[in-house]
């Protein structure tokens, strides 16, 4: 555990602030002091200064952006709008490190070419990470992946694997597959199918409405 | 500068084969979603038609992919991010396992047309040499600044 890590996510420690952070990374756009404001319920001001303390510490990122269609003299000057930043920060008493261990096992499996029982052993796991009848989105929430739904399809925007799947992304997204296909065997659910359809920028794995006949 | 990218795979049977037929059905709407993708330059093309592949004198049933992107970035979003992730996992099904690095990069100036002969010889690079900004991989990646018309900054970095 670096000391830099645990300044940053102590920052999160004021519930308010919390709740500021949670938005802001919930939208997956740029959001506004307004709305922020608005969807927290505090005063302006007070969202402001929780935004910007956020952003010192490292957790968001500021920019400035017209929030309306108005141009020109009389739209008055761009907003400060605010989005997650990249990075990620992990805090452990006593200091842990599975990341490097994982990423090392990961780098073992590539080179035995062993993905096929990598995919197994995941959709097994995944199969223990909830029970019959639990909701979909919530259960992914409770994993960190932070669902939404997109014209029918529930995508994720927070891959958990994220450094592991840069490294290996064949194994890791295509286990990560197989662990979100073990949920829905747990789940029951057999309204959706997972399937493979990366973006840029969020995680690998879609849940798409199977057709209602 | 841009970066260019060789991939080379042994087929498991002949293009024509019907082992292979998934993979040639997705060599067209793939090099079409590569050429529509943020960040792509350019491939190198066997013809014409949409399944055409790359003709070579390297050995038969090889097959190989060429191209050039601006970044790093713009081609880690197409191998990784696009639909081109659901063809590389099914990989196994039409190329051979091999124990060798199988693709290789490395930086050109924007202005330069990469040919065959240099990408091969890039592999080649990798495979006696392992990882060097003259010819690395997404895994151990060298940025432009280090790249090998500037000998000095890659010296200072072994």
């Amino acid at each position: 555990m670096s000391s830099d890590d645990l300044g940053t996510v102590a920052a999160l420690h004021d519930p308010v602030r919390r709740a500021v952070y949670e938005y802001v990374a919930s939208l997956g756009r740029e959001a506004g002091r307004n709305e922020t404001a608005e969807a927290v319920g505090v005063q302006r001001t007070l969202a402001a200064f929780h935004l910007d303390k956020l952003v010192e510490a490292g957790l968001l990122e500021a920019g400035f952006k017209r929030l309306t269609d108005r141009t020109g003299p009389g739209s008055g000057r761009p907003a400060k709008v605010y989005r997650r930043a990249p990075g990620e920060w992990q805090v452990s008493v006593p200091a842990r490190d599975y990341r490097s261990m994982a990423s090392m096992l990961a780098e073992a499996v590539d080179r035995l070419g062993g993905e096929e029982i990598a995919d197994e052993v995941a959709r097994r796991a995944g199969a223990q990470l909830a029970e019959r009848g639990e909701d979909l989105a919530g259960a992914l929430r409770a994993r960190g992946y932070e669902p939404y739904e997109d014209d029918g399809v529930l995508r994720m925007r927070n891959c958990p694997f994220h450094v592991l799947s840069r490294e290996q992304p064949l194994l890791v997204c295509s286990m990560n597959l197989a662990l979100c296909r073990g949920l829905l065997d747990a789940l029951g659910e057999e309204a959706r199918t997972a399937r493979l359809d990366p973006r840029p920028g969020e995680c690998c794995v879609t849940f798409s409405k199977n057709n209602e006949d | 500068m841009h970066l260019a990218q060789l991939n080379v795979g042994h087929l498991r049977a002949p293009l024509e084969s019907p082992e292979i037929a998934d993979f040639v059905a997705a060599l067209d709407p793939i090099n079409q979603l590569a050429e529509e993708s943020p960040g792509y330059v350019w491939r190198l093309k066997g013809g014409e038609g949409p399944q055409d592949v790359v003709h070579h004198d390297y050995g038969d049933h090889l097959l190989i992919n060429f191209s050039v992107w601006e970044d790093r970035d713009s081609l880690w979003d197409f191998v990784y991010r696009s639909a081109h992730l659901g063809i590389l996992q099914r990989r196994r099904e039409w190329f051979l396992r091999v124990a060798e690095p199988y693709s290789v990069m490395w930086w050109i100036p924007s202005d330069h047309v990469p040919t065959l002969e240099e990408g091969m010889e890039r592999l080649d690079l990798l495979r006696t040499q392992g990882p060097t900004p003259q010819a690395f991989t997404f895994k151990e990646f060298y940025e432009s600044s280090e790249a090998a018309w500037r000998p000095a900054a890659a010296e200072a970095r072994k």
